[in-house]
C-alpha cells in the first residue's frame, strides 16, 4: 500500500486525511482514493483528468513527470505527497 | 422592491439589506475566499443561492443553500466530457489548443418557472451547461460546443471564450439567448437544440477591418433583455454600445456619449425596454474612469440621450472599474447597485438619480444582484 498525503490548504475545502491506496501507478493510486473520498477528484484533477496546473504530486520528495496522464510508477513503500504550487492573490 | 442585495467578490460573498431605512452588511460567506459569480433563484419551488468560487489550485466550484445563506453545500459543478482516447484537443482560429476543462463559472441563470430545478450556467472556455436538479449535475449543451462557428471564437481579457450572459425569453423558455466573450450573441429557439448567432451590426475594432462586422468574433462583455418588452436587448460591447429592437436580428450602435461608450455591465429596466443604464470607463486602453469621476449614464429614450448621473459618486480621483456582473436593478426598476474593482459599492433608489456608498473598502467587487421576488 501506499501512503497518500494532501496539503493542508485542501483541508479547508474537503477533508483528505493521510491514507493508504493501492495502485502501482500514481493514476492508480488516485482512482483507488477517489473510491473512498469521491470529491476530491475535482480538486486534485482538471475535466480530462490531468493533475490541474497549480498543484504538485511529489514521490518521496520527487516531483512525478507525467502530469497528464499520471503514469509515473509507484512501489510498495513510497509516499505521496499531493501539494499546491505557491502562488495566488 | 427588493431590500437584500448578494455580493460576491474576490475576498467573500457579502449580504446587504435594507433595515430602518438604511442598507449594510448583515452576514458574510466565504470570508477570503474567491466568489466569481452569485445567483438567487427565486422559484417558489426550491429557493435558493448559488455562490461560484474560484480555488485557484483546486479548480472552479459551486455551492448552493436553501436557507437564505444561513447554511451551504457544495454541489456539481459543469464538467466537460472526457476526450475520447485517441482525439486530439480542439484548436481555435490562432492555432491554440483549447482546453476542453472547465475553467471558471461565468454565467448562472435559473430556467422558467415551470422548468423545476432547471438552471444554465455559462462557462469560459466556452461551454454552456444546463441542470435539471437545482445543480446537482450538469449536462454541456453539445449543440453549442459542436458547433464549427465556435472554434473562431477567442477570449477577451480572458485566455479563452466566454459565456457570461444568459436571458431566458419570458415569453417562451424555451427561447435561450447568450453572449459571448469573444463569440458574438447566439440563440436557440428550441431549448439548446440548434443555435444561430445573432449579432449582425456589431463591430469589432480590435479585428481586420474586413471582419470588422463578422458576428462569430464579436465581444459583447454584457446582453440583457428587457423582462417586459422581450425583443428589446441592449449590450455593453468592447467596442461600443449597442440595442436591437427587433429581437436581435439587428443591432444598431448608439455613439457619441458622453464621457464614454466603453464599459462593461449593462442594465435595462424591467418594464421600459427603452430604459437602461452603463457604468462608462475611459477606452479600452485605459480602464479607469474618464478624469476620476465615477458615474453611470442613464438613457429613457432608447439610446437617442443620455443622463450622466453623478450624485454621491466619487469625482476626484476615483479609479472604481465596474465589472459585467457587477451592475443590477431590482424588479421594479427604482433601485440599482454596482460594486467596483476598488471595494466601494453604490445604491440608488431612484432609478440612479442619486447614489449612496454602502462601502468604500470591500474585496474587488465582481458580480452584485437583488434578492429577486418569489416567482
Amino acid at each position: 500500500m501506499t501512503l497518500i498525503r494532501f496539503t493542508r490548504n485542501i483541508q479547508r475545502h474537503i477533508e483528505c486525511p493521510p491514507t493508504e491506496a493501492s495502485g502501482s501507478t500514481i493514476a492508480e493510486v488516485l482512482e483507488s482514493y477517489f473510491k473512498t473520498n469521491p470529491q476530491a477528484r475535482g480538486y486534485l484533477l482538471d475535466d480530462q483528468g490531468a493533475l490541474r496546473k497549480h498543484m504538485a504530486i511529489f514521490v518521496n520528495g520527487t516531483q512525478i513527470k507525467d502530469r497528464t496522464h499520471l503514469s509515473d510508477a509507484i512501489g510498495e513503500d513510497d509516499v505521496v505527497d499531493v501539494m499546491q504550487a505557491l502562488s495566488g492573490g | 422592491m427588493s431590500d437584500r442585495i448578494h455580493v460576491a467578490t474576490r475576498k467573500g460573498l457579502f449580504t446587504i439589506e435594507r433595515g430602518n431605512g438604511h442598507w449594510g452588511i448583515s452576514h458574510t460567506n466565504f470570508l477570503a475566499d474567491n466568489c466569481t459569480l452569485v445567483m438567487h433563484d427565486s422559484r417558489t419551488d426550491r429557493p435558493g443561492l448559488y455562490c461560484a468560487l474560484d480555488h485557484g489550485h483546486f479548480g472552479a466550484k459551486l455551492h448552493r443553500s436553501f436557507d437564505e445563506g444561513n447554511s451551504w453545500e457544495e454541489c456539481g459543478v459543469p464538467t466537460y466530457p472526457t476526450r475520447p482516447e485517441g482525439v486530439e484537443p480542439q484548436i481555435d482560429m490562432m492555432g491554440r489548443t483549447i482546453p476542453d476543462s472547465l475553467q471558471l463559472i461565468w454565467a448562472l441563470t435559473p430556467g422558467s418557472v415551470e422548468q423545476t430545478g432547471r438552471l444554465w450556467c455559462g462557462t469560459i472556455p466556452g461551454g454552456l451547461f444546463r441542470s435539471n436538479d437545482h445543480g446537482e449535475s450538469w449536462q454541456l449543451v453539445e449543440s453549442l460546443w459542436n458547433h464549427p462557428d465556435r472554434k473562431q471564437w477567442f477570449g477577451g481579457g480572458a485566455d479563452w471564450p466566454g459565456i457570461h450572459s444568459i436571458c431566458i425569453d419570458p415569453r417562451d423558455a424555451k427561447r435561450i439567448i447568450v453572449g459571448v466573450s469573444c463569440g458574438g450573441v447566439w440563440i436557440s429557439e428550441d431549448d439548446g437544440a440548434s443555435w444561430v448567432c445573432r449579432a449582425q451590426g456589431m463591430r469589432a475594432e480590435y479585428m481586420p477591418p474586413d471582419r470588422a462586422y463578422d458576428p462569430v468574433i464579436q465581444d459583447p462583455h454584457c446582453v440583457v433583455q428587457c423582462p417586459a418588452q422581450p425583443e428589446k436587448f441592449w449590450a455593453q460591447h468592447h467596442n461600443g454600445m449597442f440595442r436591437t429592437t427587433d429581437d436581435c436580428a439587428s443591432w444598431q450602435e448608439i455613439t457619441d456619449v458622453k464621457p464614454s461608450t466603453f464599459g462593461f455591465p449593462v442594465a435595462v429596466h424591467p418594464e421600459d425596454g427603452d430604459t437602461a443604464w452603463f457604468v462608462p470607463a475611459l477606452n479600452d486602453e485605459k480602464r479607469i474612469p474618464v478624469d476620476g469621476k465615477v458615474v453611470v449614464n442613464r438613457t429613457r429614450d432608447g439610446g437617442s440621450t443620455f443622463e450622466t448621473l453623478s450624485e454621491g459618486l466619487p469625482q476626484d480621483h476615483a479609479y472604481d472599474l465596474v465589472f459585467r456582473h457587477a451592475l443590477d436593478i431590482d424588479e421594479s426598476g427604482d433601485r440599482l447597485v454596482f460594486g467596483s474593482t476598488t471595494g466601494s459599492l453604490f445604491i440608488s433608489e431612484n432609478q440612479g438619480d442619486s447614489w449612496q456608498s454602502i462601502s468604500r473598502h470591500l474585496p474587488p467587487v465582481y458580480a452584485v444582484r437583488f434578492d429577486k421576488p418569489s416567482s
